[in-house]
């Protein structure tokens, strides 16, 4: 067994099973075909079940992948077989929460795709190299929304929609606490 | 909150676009990317390219080496913005990009900076980012900071300071131990993934010091650890302690205490945990397993789906070994049977099979059968598999089993479905007498319908052997002859061998079977007619009822006592002329491949080019070796060659390991040596070889290597006499001998002069098992049966105390040097009792089988009884004088 629980990928799909935002950390598909086809089998065999409300789970060419999915996105995280079920849902659901924090309630594939740069680094947060950073929805989607300037920088520098953006990040970021 | 992408692509002005990244192009992003050299940098649209390039990155997009590395120069000018996102942005991309050891000096200034900067943020990312891309010349520059930063008491900054530790032990090991204060006080962190990260990483750098992990886990056991994912790794390492710990056969295990309160925890993942850390404990007794077993009976009824798989995933695996521990959750897994989730439902309905008892077994198939038609094929095959295991439990109810792998064999199925019913069908009919004539008609129903060819010659080789000994063979006739019409050449031709196997056990169907055979000389395929040729003329009688040779049921049904492989070579390498092709000049000896490639890696010191036998197909090199050195020629035919043995340890000056070959009356021994010395050439190698505590053998020939240059392999041999066809044993101590020569390295060039030298060896020995030939049959039972009892020799033998009985039986098997049969050499975890079937050929071409009944006696005491059979009463003594005196 693994003496430090580890994770495989982690897969944000869409409808179709293609692509919204993947990332893996073990040596398993070496190339790009070998993970999409991967993410297709995937996709297909969990295409039909409903994991809307409660995380489901897979065994799969000697994996444990648990996913849950809503509107059109398909949230997936992979572990060894012998990896405890229970350590992998929590991260599954502290993806998923947070991507719903982030996403201010609107999870779907439009909305993530328009605001990938929050899901990358929300993947980022939650996983380094395949041991688990963060399984907190509150405290990943905090770190992400971090967004605003940095302390020392003028406002002088900023032109009038900078600005404005950044009120609005402001607001965001109170609306996420 | 960030500007929707859309409006700044210039592909594009459609509002309700579905995806803003539609159309996206790598040539046009990158041109884009040249916004990052802009003298005012917009932090948001910089932002936005990054994001782009992430995204083609993400959809499996590749950047060529000059792509990356102007993105890469580019991203890192994007330093000097102060904006927090964008330089998160540019984290990650530099991260993807993963630069080259040239390309990260321009970086690491910038990344030192935001390590010390007064953003947590900055710092916690930016020690990630630099550990990811760093080598070990850098490590030593920023190892201050990052012990510095393992007890930062910001959490976000120490954790990432412990995670790249764990990732740098890899490459680094000797710098990250040197954390071990540091990473120490982190344990001790408020911060539950501090501790977590620090538990984990101080773990991987302890783990081969057990006794410093024992005292690691005594401490954290009794004291608090805060987050469940701490808890967790705190379980497998308490695990990991009672294991190494060994049996204890009397008293409390030490630790359990600890497991069992973990069953307790608020948090599911730690009573799972410890839970299936108690189930996998070694030798659990049932009362240890009881807690356990009702925790997960609780998750089985959990309304989420992941608790359910976890606990009947376990269970499944307990009803393996301790079935009846199990039985006490049968109710809740029965209701698991109707689970929206198949994964589920399928571990419960063979968690079910492995415990029910026979009063249920009517019931839970009618179940199933409601419940096969809607889970998949792999599902499926799972629960073939274990009704066979049910129905050889339960020999009694194998119609009601059988009439349902019939019924499921006769439904749509992909090959490897298929194919499980098949072999589930055929060992029961094998192992169920009973079960034989219904089971054989499914199979004939069968391929009357089969798309699958490998599987209708399967079953048709089947029918041949098992059919004729039935009551009524010639109802399966029909079923075979109908093959020769309907399918197509491979199926024709194994039919035909099947109808020629009735003709010759059954000498009333003889005439028959005749009559139909000749009506297969017409057909449109070769091998289809030479195979109707060829049994036409072995039957013999010209169909009449006559009894059939001795000689030709040996041919029909007698099993090629030789692997295929060595077969194939040996056909390959066959060329056409007047001699025949010799079949008993086919090499009998198993390669055990997979082995010597393994030991390959591990066990050969770095610098010893491979032997000149390379693992692959050993006994065909070293043939070709000998046969090419005209002193060796007249010793005849090679009879065994050993694995090598190492004669040095790893690492040593000079390397070298030695292989024994058994001639009839002779032995060599191969000596390869290697010169790991690159200022040295070795001259005039030999080993010199004492035998005197070798009485039988007589030394008569040395064959030195006239030089051994730096890091190429060489070989020497010695040969000796013995006695013809006798096992000599005997111990021999050996010294390599040689003339060193200086070598300049620069130059190449080597002195005249060289100094006369000697290394002492390790010494070698040949035992009995030299002169056994690892040789396999397919069936024990028949060739046992088939061997008589004539110079069968029964003896037992006390082993005295052993480890195990695994390693009792390992250790038997090597002494003797045969072949174990049938996996009978793996002995289950926990058993008290083990029965091992081995086979072999000894010298002089004696054929061996040998069945041992091991049996633990006492607390550690293994006895065993041996049974020997072979062709010459000499041979069956001999084997058992090398066990008494072994």
């Amino acid at each position: 067994m693994e003496s430090c629980p580890s994770i495989k990928n982690i897969l944000l799909l869409d409808s179709e099973g293609k692509r919204v935002a993947v990332k893996y950390y073990s040596d398993d598909w070496p190339t790009n075909t070998a993970k999409e086809t991967f993410e297709k089998a995937v996709f297909t065999k969990t295409q039909k079940t409903n994991a809307r409300t409660e995380a489901e789970v897979a065994m799969f060419e000697n994996c444990i992948i648990v996913y849950k999915f809503v509107q059109d996105l398909h949230f997936f995280v992979t572990g060894g077989e012998d990896e405890n079920e229970l350590i992998l849902a929590t991260v599954l659901q502290g993806f998923f929460d947070a991507v719903g924090l982030l996403l201010r309630g609107n999870a779907d594939k439009k909305e993530a795709l328009e605001n990938l740069d929050l899901i990358l680094l929300c993947l980022d947060e939650i996983v380094d190299g395949g041991i688990i950073l963060e399984t907190d929805a509150n405290v990943i989607a905090g770190k992400v929304a971090s967004n605003s300037l940095d302390a020392g920088a003028s406002l002088s520098e900023q032109t009038i929609s900078q600005a404005l953006a950044t009120a609005r990040e402001h607001l965001t970021r109170s609306l996420l606490k | 909150m960030a500007q929707p992408l859309v409006k700044k692509d210039d592909d594009r002005d459609d509002e309700a676009e579905y995806s803003p990244f539609l159309g996206i192009e790598k040539g046009a992003v990158l041109q884009e990317a040249r916004v990052f050299n802009d003298p005012q940098l917009d932090p948001r649209r910089c932002s936005q390219v990054i994001t782009k390039l992430l995204y083609l990155l993400n959809q499996g997009e590749s950047f060529t080496k000059v792509e990356a590395t102007e993105v890469f120069f580019a991203v890192t000018k994007l330093f000097q913005s102060r904006d927090i996102g964008l330089r998160r942005m540019v984290y990650l991309m530099i991260k993807e990009l993963s630069p080259s050891a040239d390309e990260v000096i321009i970086v690491t200034s910038s990344l030192m900076k935001d390590m010390n900067s007064k953003t947590d943020m900055y710092r916690a990312n930016a020690i990630r980012v630099l550990c990811r891309i760093t080598d070990g010349t850098l490590l030593t520059q920023i190892e201050r900071y990052l012990k510095q930063a393992i007890v930062d008491k910001n959490p976000v900054v120490a954790s990432a300071a412990l995670v790249s530790g764990i990732h740098l032990l890899q490459t680094n090991p000797e710098i990250v131990k040197r954390w071990s204060n540091e990473v120490q006080e982190a344990v001790q962190s408020r911060a539950a993934l501090v501790q977590f990260h620090a538990l984990a990483l101080l773990h991987q750098i302890r783990q081969n010091d057990r006794l410093a992990v024992s005292k690691l886990v005594t401490s954290l056991t009794r004291g608090t650890v805060r987050s469940p994912l701490a808890q967790c790794l705190l379980i497998r390492y308490t695990s990991q302690v009672i294991r190494e710990s060994g049996s204890t056969q009397t008293g409390d295990r030490p630790f359990y205490d600890f497991l069992e309160g973990c069953l307790r925890h608020k948090a599911e993942m730690v009573i799972f945990e410890a839970a299936r850390a108690i189930t996998e404990l070694n030798g659990v007794t049932s009362r240890e397993l009881t807690p356990a077993i009702t925790v997960l009976q609780l998750f089985l009824s959990s309304s989420k789906p992941v608790l359910r798989f976890a606990a009947v995933r376990t269970l499944n695996k307990v009803a393996m070994t301790h079935p009846m521990a199990v039985t006490n959750c049968n109710i809740d897994m029965e209701s698991l049977i109707s689970d929206q989730n198949r994964s589920i439902a399928t571990l419960a309905i063979t968690t079910l099979l492995k415990t029910g008892n026979e009063s249920s077994v009517d019931r839970l198939m009618k179940q199933i059968t409601n419940f096969m038609s809607d889970i998949a094929d792999e599902f499926k095959i799972v629960v073939v598999e274990a009704i066979r295991s049910l129905c050889l439990k339960f020999p009694l109810k194998y119609r009601s089993l059988m009439n349902f792998l019939s019924n499921i064999l006769r439904e749509e199925g992909g090959f490897e479905y298929k194919k499980a019913i098949v072999d589930s069908i055929v060992i029961l009919i094998r192992d169920i007498p009973d079960a034989k004539e219904s089971g054989l008609l499914h199979l004939c129903e069968f391929i009357e319908d089969c798309e699958f060819t490998y599987l209708s010659t399967q079953i048709l080789h089947f029918l041949g052997i098992e059919g004729p000994k039935t009551s009524d063979p010639s109802k399966y006739i029909r079923y075979i002859y109908n093959r020769v019409h309907l399918e197509n050449a491979t199926v024709r031709a194994s039919a035909v061998s099947t109808l020629a196997k009735f003709g010759a056990l059954v000498d009333s169907l003889k005439p028959r079977i005749f009559v139909l055979l000749r009506r297969c000389l017409f057909d449109s395929d070769d091998e289809v007619r030479d195979r109707a040729t060829l049994y036409i003329n072995t039957l013999g009688g010209d169909g009449s009822v006559v009894e059939t040779d001795k000689d030709v049921k040996d041919f029909l049904f007698g099993s090629l006592d030789l692997p295929l492989a060595n077969l194939e070579t040996s056909l390959k390498t066959y060329e056409p002329s007047e001699e025949p092709f010799d079949i008993n000049s086919v090499p009998k000896e198993i390669k055990s491949q997979p082995l010597a490639e393994k030991k390959a890696p591990g066990k050969k010191p770095t610098g010893l080019g491979a032997p000149p036998a390379a693992p692959v197909s050993t006994v065909d090199a070293y043939e070709k070796l000998l046969s090419s050195i005209p002193e060796f020629a007249n010793f005849g035919k090679l009879f065994k060659s050993s694995a090598p043995v190492e004669l040095t340890e790893a690492e040593t000056e000079y390397s070298v390991n030695a292989v024994k070959h058994i001639f009839d009356s002779n032995v060599v021994f191969q000596y390869n040596c290697t010169n790991t010395i690159p200022d040295q050439l070795l001259e005039n190698v030999t080993v010199i070889v004492d035998s005197s505590e070798a009485e039988e053998f007589a030394e008569v020939l040395s064959k030195p290597i006239r030089s051994l240059p730096y890091d190429t392999p060489g070989q020497t041999f010695v040969a000796f006499e013995k006695p013809e066809g006798v096992p000599a044993v005997g111990k021999f101590s050996n010294m390599l001998k040689f003339i060193v020569k200086e070598v300049d390295p620069t130059t190449g060039e080597t002195e005249d002069d060289g100094v006369e030298d000697e290394y002492q060896l390790e010494d070698l020995e040949v035992v009995a098992a030299d002169y056994m030939l690892k040789v396999g049959v397919s069936n024990f039972r028949n060739a046992w049966e088939s061997m008589g009892d004539d110079f069968e020799r029964v003896d037992e033998y006390g082993l005295g105390p052993r480890e195990s009985l695994a390693e009792a039986v390992s250790a038997v098997i090597n002494l003797l040097g045969m072949q174990p049969c049938e996996g009978t050499e793996a002995v289950p975890n926990n058993s008290r009792s083990h029965s091992c079937l081995l086979s072999g050929v000894y010298i002089g071409n004696v054929k061996v089988l040998a069945r041992i009944s091991f049996g633990v006696d006492g607390p550690k005491d293994v006895a065993m009884k041996l049974a020997v059979r072979s062709e010459d009463e000499g041979v069956s003594d001999a084997i058992h004088e090398i066990v008494a005196s072994g």
